[in-house]
């Protein structure tokens, strides 16, 4: 299957196989008015398979939410047909307005307009925990 | 402007500075009468309580400062949906510090974020309770003589037990602490605290159900009340509330110098007739938390004793 190259915008390459959707949907990239290319189960010849998100339009992404999705993945911005900039991935330090706290208890479940703002505190574990209850994000 | 909302906002060096304070108050009081004189405490308790809120409207009248209070939630602006953030910046406006408890987790944090003064946490739900670690951790230094080298037994509701919580982050920092906690299967220690403070410190640690089989080894025994109001299901609350009742039959198995503390209230799970018996020591810790309450809001105004 062939998508067209982009003159200018986004490529997010080398996503883990899988997890392709998930970024989609953190990223907001559904609500844009810009072609959006979700590629499933590519080929790769690091992972064997992969997963691939082409935007058609010079925006800004939000590098936590991919670092955070998938820290092995790289965000590749496109002008004029070319890479102009290659950026590699790693677990943000915190997450602001990214997941949300389930705990019903928490107080992010009432209070108005408050950011969910999560921390890492294990990063071998890849555990975040909600800045104010410190329930564990499940990831 | 400083708050305090989790023990772990204060240093371990400033730990023994309140402590040295708190007993400086109980052998001087005199000294500290006027300390805060002209300075406003607002006490905001979204949940009832009883010790906490009266423990810090009596450190404050001591300190010769005076208290503007809000003791029920339903009757306050946050029962027409005032958020917490709001009613801090509100209360700001009115008290040079504020003393809130709220049955959320975070929400000091949130209270904190938002006011101008500083904000001391008498409570977020489950979550933390350091002004009870103070009055513990002054109960300790005060009845064993040190804050190292000991046994802790922990017992009852580990999982909600927002004092045992913040006990064990504070005595992570002291050398040589063995835990044992003591708790049905339902109410162990939640991860965050076992994994991220137990083990992250490399602190000696045992779990078990049976309190007779942990009582000879402890130097401490901390009992706590199984909570009902953090629970989401009646039936849950009436299966574990009895699972431990210490009584002086099971005193008999405890070291003579091992003390036995409770954050207070207790239902059942002391016996009454364990009182008289010197070793506990639970009313003794009420009173201390009045002392190093006394000794929190002093540092937070920066204010100074008579010389």
């Amino acid at each position: 299957m062939n998508i067209d190259p982009i003159k200018n915008g986004v490529v997010i390459d080398h996503i883990t196989a899988g997890c392709g959707m998930k970024l989609y949907t953190l990223l907001g990239l559904g609500g844009l008015n810009v072609p959006v290319a979700l590629i499933t189960n590519a080929q790769s010849g690091k992972k064997g398979k992969k997963d691939v998100i082409k935007i058609d339009a010079d925006i800004n992404v939000d590098l936590d939410v991919v670092g955070f999705v998938d820290p092995g993945a790289t965000v590749n911005v496109i002008r004029d047909g070319k890479v102009a900039e290659k950026k590699n991935m790693k677990l943000p330090s915190k997450l602001v307005n990214v997941i949300k706290c389930r705990n019903p208890r928490c107080i992010t479940s009432t209070e108005q307009e408050l950011d969910q703002i999560f921390m890492l505190t294990d990063e071998k574990n890849k555990t975040y925990r909600c800045l104010y209850c410190e329930g564990k994000a499940n990831v | 402007m400083r708050s305090v909302i989790d023990i772990t906002d204060l240093s371990k060096e400033e730990l023994y500075g309140l402590i040295d304070t708190a007993n400086d108050i109980i052998e001087n009081p005199g000294k500290y009468a006027h300390a805060c004189a002209g300075k406003k405490l607002a006490t905001l308790f979204f949940e009832p309580s009883t010790r906490t809120r009266m423990s810090f409207e009596a450190a404050m009248y001591e300190l010769g400062g005076s208290v503007i209070s809000m003791t029920d939630g339903a009757s306050s602006s946050a029962s027409k949906g005032e958020s917490v953030s709001d009613t801090a910046k509100i209360v700001s406006c009115y008290a040079d510090i504020i003393a809130m408890r709220h049955p959320k987790e975070g929400a000091a944090l949130v209270a904190a974020k938002a006011a101008t003064v500083p904000v001391i946490n008498a409570g977020d739900g489950g979550h933390c309770h350091p002004t009870q670690t103070l009055a513990d951790l002054l109960t300790i230094s005060r009845e064993k003589g040190r804050l190292d080298d000991l046994t802790i037994g922990l017992c009852g509701d580990l999982k909600f037990g927002r004092t045992v919580h913040s006990l064990i982050n504070a005595m992570s920092r002291y050398e040589n602490v063995r835990l044992v906690l003591i708790s049905p299967e339902e109410l162990r220690l939640p991860d965050y605290v076992y994994n991220d403070v137990i083990v992250k410190n490399g602190m000696k640690c045992v779990q078990t159900s049976d309190l007779s089989w942990a009582l000879p080894q402890l130097d401490v025994l901390y009992m706590t009340r199984v909570q009902r109001e953090r629970f989401f299901n009646e039936e849950d609350y009436l299966r574990l509330k009895d699972s431990y009742i210490l009584t002086p039959e099971k005193m008999g198995h405890a070291k003579p110098d091992m003390i036995v503390m409770h954050p207070l209230p207790r239902v059942n799970e002391i016996s009454v007739k364990v009182d008289d018996d010197p070793r506990a020591c639970y009313f003794k810790q009420a009173l201390y938390g009045k002392y190093m309450r006394e000794a929190l809001i002093l540092s937070l105004l920066s204010a100074n004793p008579e010389k």
